[in-house]
């Protein structure tokens, strides 16, 4: 099993979810954070003051895939994400020594196999 | 002190009377106040990207607009003229005293109307948020004043055809509202949609800002009509009170038919039915009994929403409903004031009266200024479009228009930002992008 950290644009993340919806990657987290990524930093001013942003709002999305899954989601994610300048990105694939379902006790490659809702 | 005010109104020479003119003053800052209202309204409606910008498309009316009202669209609207515009004999604000114009000051009577303009170009401004650039919108809201609001008021108030012709508009239902709303949607279609609209949820960032800017426009109109009497008289409650019941049963309504449809009764849906209301009373608030402003009220609710509905499944992206609110409210109100109108209120007698040809003269006002503004808007915009583009490029319009139209956050935390000291050179502005210009 692999961890994919993709760090993106937040104006990208409905581009994204929707290419990983296609790709049938299921099953992530997103979070906002800030960073930087060598962008032009943005100046702003409040009443007199100016103010040189150094970080920029990104969205984290961490996704946890068995190896067969790693080039599908990595692809779709690129093809997804970018806008051609510079601040696109980055996506990291990590290794991972164990995975477990909370529910069920699953553990490594079926605990990261989507689970089929039972049908209510 | 009453008796010489007495022989005051009584004399037939025009004077002041220091009533209506404590009621005018009054009045004019209550409208003021609405452009600000609006600002709230529209600003929670959009995304926290774009909630700067939408609010300053209401602000910077204020500005614009109120300098051009001054300088040329006052004279134009209401200085004696032919019936399709004003003569230019109170341009710069000339001649424009404290001499009586009725029984307020003529000073006092151009700042009043002066609000007017401003909320009134202001309103287009809902129509074209997170897309238009800042430039061209404050050039538009100009050229529009004296183009479209100026001629139009000076039709139906300023002595102009309309008026001539018998038509009822109390305090701008065609003026203000029709006239908004067609041009809101003429440049919704001439801009073009979001590049998100229809790809994705586009939501409501701050639904309180929502209902608080509602409130205040309530609160506001109130001058609006109440004030469109100007006097402190009977006809100025009348107006004050069907203000008052008016948007109470749209709101009923509204809220009704929102439970019904969709099984909640949602903030943002009374908040519009409260401006819906509103907007339908307008023409009729001096005119009608205060039973018939209920029920104008009750009934304006039904057409503004289901043209929101009908709207949100189209390519016409009318973004916070100004057609919808103001157009289709405004013509509602302008059409039921033919029905409900009453001598007996101050009006003249409409359908209900046994007098049905009001109706016809309400239509024939309504549609003219139809298709004045919305010929004219569809004009500027494509002029404008030839100087400069009209859209922020695509990349931009995802980053947001705060950031890159007026370099500002609306909530920004400051985290990891660096105080750039004057001494310090200061780095080239971000991002470079240059707007394309959009082919339509």
């Amino acid at each position: 099993m692999k961890l994919i950290i993709a760090i993106i644009r937040p104006d990208r993340l409905n581009n994204v979810l929707e290419a990983l919806y296609h790709a049938e990657v299921r099953g992530l987290t997103v979070s906002r954070v800030m960073g930087h990524g060598g962008e032009t930093e943005r100046v702003e001013n409040y009443r007199g003051t100016t103010v040189k942003l150094g970080l920029q709002e990104k969205v984290r999305l961490e996704i946890g895939v068995s190896d067969s899954f790693v080039d599908i989601t990595t692809r779709a994610i690129l093809g997804s994400a970018r806008s051609g300048e510079v601040g696109d990105g980055k996506v990291f694939v990590l290794d991972v020594e164990q995975v477990h379902r909370i529910r069920t006790g699953e553990r490594d490659e079926a605990a990261v196999t989507p689970a089929v809702p039972e049908p209510v | 002190m009453t008796l010489p005010l007495l022989a005051m109104v009584q004399d037939a020479q025009p004077t002041i009377v220091p009533a209506d003119t404590a009621w005018m003053l009054t009045s004019t800052a209550l409208v003021l106040l609405m452009t600000p209202a609006l600002a709230f309204f529209y600003g929670g409606l959009v995304r926290s990207k774009n909630s700067l910008n939408t609010m300053m498309m209401s602000f910077v009316a204020l500005g614009a607009v109120g300098v051009t009202w001054a300088l040329v669209a006052y004279s134009e609207a209401f200085a004696e003229g032919n019936g399709f515009l004003g003569s230019f004999q109170n341009a710069f604000l000339n001649g424009v005293g404290v001499e009586p114009k009725g029984t307020i000051p003529h000073v006092l009577f151009m700042a009043f109307q002066g609000t007017f303009a401003i909320i009134t170009a202001a309103l287009i401004s809902g129509a074209i948020v997170e897309r238009m650039r800042f430039g061209p919108y404050v050039a538009f809201l100009c050229i529009w004043t004296i183009v479209v609001y100026g001629p139009v008021a000076h039709w139906v108030w300023g002595g102009g055809w309309l008026g001539k012709l018998g038509t009822l508009d109390f305090a701008g239902g065609t003026v203000v509202h029709i006239n908004a709303g067609i041009s809101a949607l003429v440049a919704a279609s001439v801009l073009g949609a979001r590049k998100d609209y229809a790809r994705q949820a586009i939501l409501p960032h701050n639904v309180p800002f929502t209902l608080l800017g509602a409130g205040l426009l309530w609160f506001g109109w109130f001058g609006f009509n109440g004030g469109s009497a100007l006097a402190a008289n009977g006809s100025a409650a009348l107006a004050f009170v069907n203000t008052f019941l008016a948007p109470m049963a749209t709101l009923m309504v509204w809220v009704g038919l929102d439970s019904f449809r969709t099984g909640h009764a949602t903030a943002v849906g009374g908040a519009t039915g409260i401006v819906v209301g509103l907007v339908a009373i307008t023409p009729a608030a001096g005119f009608v009994s205060p039973l018939g402003a209920l029920t104008l009220g009750a009934i304006a609710a039904f057409p503004s929403y289901f043209a929101i509905v009908l709207r949100s499944r189209t390519r016409l992206d009318d973004s916070l409903d100004v057609f919808a609110g103001h157009g289709i409210g405004g013509l509602t109100g302008a059409l039921l004031t033919g029905v409900f109108a009453l001598k007996a209120w101050g009006g003249t007698d409409g359908l209900l009266g046994g007098n049905p040809s009001q109706l016809g003269i309400q239509a024939i006002a309504a549609f003219a200024s139809m298709a004045y503004a919305g010929i004219m808007t569809f004009v500027i915009l494509k002029l404008l479009a030839l100087v400069a583009p009209l859209r922020v490029a695509t990349p931009l319009e995802g980053l947001g228009l705060d950031v890159t139209q007026h370099g500002e956050e609306a909530y920004s935390s400051g985290e990891g930002s660096i105080l750039v000291l004057p001494e310090v050179e200061v780095p080239a502005p971000a991002p470079k992008l240059t707007p394309q210009p959009v082919a339509r």
